[in-house]
């Protein structure tokens, strides 16, 4: 959520006052709570609770493949989420995208990350019915080459034209984008 | 269920004690990661926005009732809720720290049962999370994702082709699913053994943590496994992978607790009948005191040495014994040293009778 004060930055800090059994609490980001007086005046600094995120953003600094970070190498035009408004900047100090639009805003440096972090860019496994259309035909498809192969190298030519028949079909229904009895 | 008795008592589904290989395992646990299409994620969100989404999963709630894939299930918005009530249900693992903490635009719906709740406008828009006693991973997937489907019929989920269920965090980012076991090992720490087990679970891509998860210390001996990749492997990779590794703790956990049985049975003996003895016997017990020695009961129960104390009391006890819900119990805010009083004489009180 965002920061009661500015209604700008997230509210990180979390402030429980209890006066008489009467307990107040404030949500506010780091900038507004230290002008309101309830951080120190000192710079906060703080042994990190060393958290997935926090890795996340280290990572994202010392990619040597992507390029981004902090080094004078590569300046780039700043990244930014027509949707949501968030910068690829912020993305890398927060370590938290602002909306589901940044995973194709940023694409082309998620990519390098996940496979870091992940080990894979692609998702298998479930999918909601409606949108999984497409994502189901070429399950279907992948399937369909894997029994094809085997047809062929067991001899079954009569099986194997089939499949093939199948296989293309299915190519036809792909490229189109998944047609609505797709669906199921 | 009405709030009040949802956050007064300690009996939730998980503390049953029943299910699969129970003697190590407490619970186990299926989380999925959803969000809205069109809607910012929560930490960019207004609380306007907030209180919008919270309307559309109302929807979503009622097709879950209305298809019957579990008990009836309750939205409670947490913008009026007492702080203390909160923390109820974190200490119940209903919901987690995170969302106990600010609780503007936020809300939680519940089962009756108690073995679904989603998290509304946590880190995601929708946690869906099923807990089940024991070693029952398959099951609460199978009852998460039923949810899941009833959720979807009313919800545009932010889908992708390639990358699957969209997540704030890229770390959840696929399928979304965080599955984990709270297991009890008190054999392998006294036999030093866990440091070693630990460090291997890391290089099979999972992660041990504490017994309120992320960033939490072990508390009585208790750890929570879970997956840590959750990209490029199907649902069912990752609780095939879990189930497998955490079979091999419980393996490992057995045979030291028969070494220990063979090799240290006085000690054993004299162990779990001291903690059962201050237990009964103490007027004063610190929240560290209590599950360290509730463990070494558990342990006692767990393998036939002390009879009597059923493992559910146990489970109940280490919900029970908590500060939010002591001070619940109470209908007052307590002071570290009240709090050692009564968590004392409920611990007391439970145990002999």
């Amino acid at each position: 959520m965002l920061c009661q004060h500015c209604s700008q930055r997230p509210a990180t800090v979390h402030i429980v006052k209890q006066v008489n059994n009467q307990r107040e609490e404030y949500h506010l980001c780091e900038t507004c709570a230290r002008e309101q007086g309830h951080l120190g005046l000192e710079p906060a600094f703080t042994l990190p609770n060393f958290s997935l995120q926090q890795l996340l953003s280290s990572l994202l600094e010392s990619d040597p493949f992507t390029g981004f970070g902090g080094g004078p190498a590569a300046p780039r035009a700043e990244l930014r989420c027509s949707f949501c408004g968030l910068t690829f900047r912020q993305f890398k100090e927060g370590g938290f995208l602002g909306c589901s639009h940044c995973y194709e805003a940023f694409a082309s440096e998620l990519g390098p990350l996940l496979r870091r972090v992940q080990g894979s860019d692609k998702h298998v496994g479930k999918a909601p019915r409606r949108s999984g259309g497409v994502l189901r035909l070429r399950k279907e498809l992948a399937q369909l080459r894997a029994e094809l192969q085997e047809a062929v190298s067991r001899e079954e030519y009569e099986r194997a034209a089939q499949l093939r028949d199948r296989i293309r079909d299915l190519e036809r229904r792909i490229q189109a984008g998944g047609d609505g009895n797709a669906v199921e | 269920m009405p709030w009040n008795r949802l956050v007064s008592q300690p009996q939730t589904r998980w503390t049953a004690a029943t299910g699969p290989d129970s003697d190590v395992v407490l619970s186990s646990r299926v989380r999925l990661a959803r969000n809205l299409e069109d809607f910012p994620f929560p930490h960019r969100m207004n609380e306007r926005q907030a209180r919008d989404l919270i309307r559309q999963v109302e929807a979503g709630i009622r097709e879950v009732n209305l298809m019957g894939v579990c008990p009836p299930v309750e939205l409670y918005r947490l913008d009026d809720t007492p702080y203390l009530d909160r923390q109820v249900l974190v200490e119940k693992h209903l919901i987690s720290r995170e969302l106990a903490q600010d609780a503007r635009g936020r809300a939680v719906a519940i089962s009756e049962d108690e073995a679904v709740s989603i998290m509304v406008n946590e880190e995601d828009h929708l946690r869906i999370q099923v807990l089940a006693p024991g070693l029952d991973l398959y099951s609460a997937w199978e009852l998460g994702s039923k949810v899941d489907d009833a959720l979807e019929a009313k919800l545009p989920y932010a889908f992708h082709k390639t990358r699957g269920y969209l997540t704030a965090c890229p770390t959840n980012v696929g399928t979304g699913l965080r599955a984990s076991v709270m297991v009890h090992l008190p054999a392998l720490v006294m036999t030093n053994q866990a440091g070693r087990l630990f460090n291997t679970l890391g290089q099979f891509g999972l992660a041990i943590r504490g017994y309120f998860g992320e960033g939490t210390e072990p508390i009585g001996n208790i750890y929570q496994i879970s997956n840590q990749i959750t990209l490029g492997r199907s649902e069912e990779e990752i609780l095939d992978h879990l189930q497998s590794v955490v079979q091999q703790v419980i393996g490992h956990e057995r045979r030291a607790r028969e070494h220990l049985a063979r090799q240290m049975k006085a000690q054993l003996e004299d162990r779990v009948g001291r903690a059962y003895g201050i237990l009964t016997g103490a007027r004063i017990l610190s929240s560290e005191e209590a599950m360290r020695l509730l463990s070494d009961v558990r342990l006692g129960v767990e393998m036939g040495i002390l009879k009597g104390v059923e493992a559910r009391t146990l489970n109940e006890l280490m919900i029970a014994c908590r500060p939010a819900f002591l001070q619940k119990l109470a209908g007052k805010e307590l002071s570290p040293f009240e709090r050692d009083l009564r968590r004392a004489a409920l611990i007391r009180e439970r145990l002999v009778a």
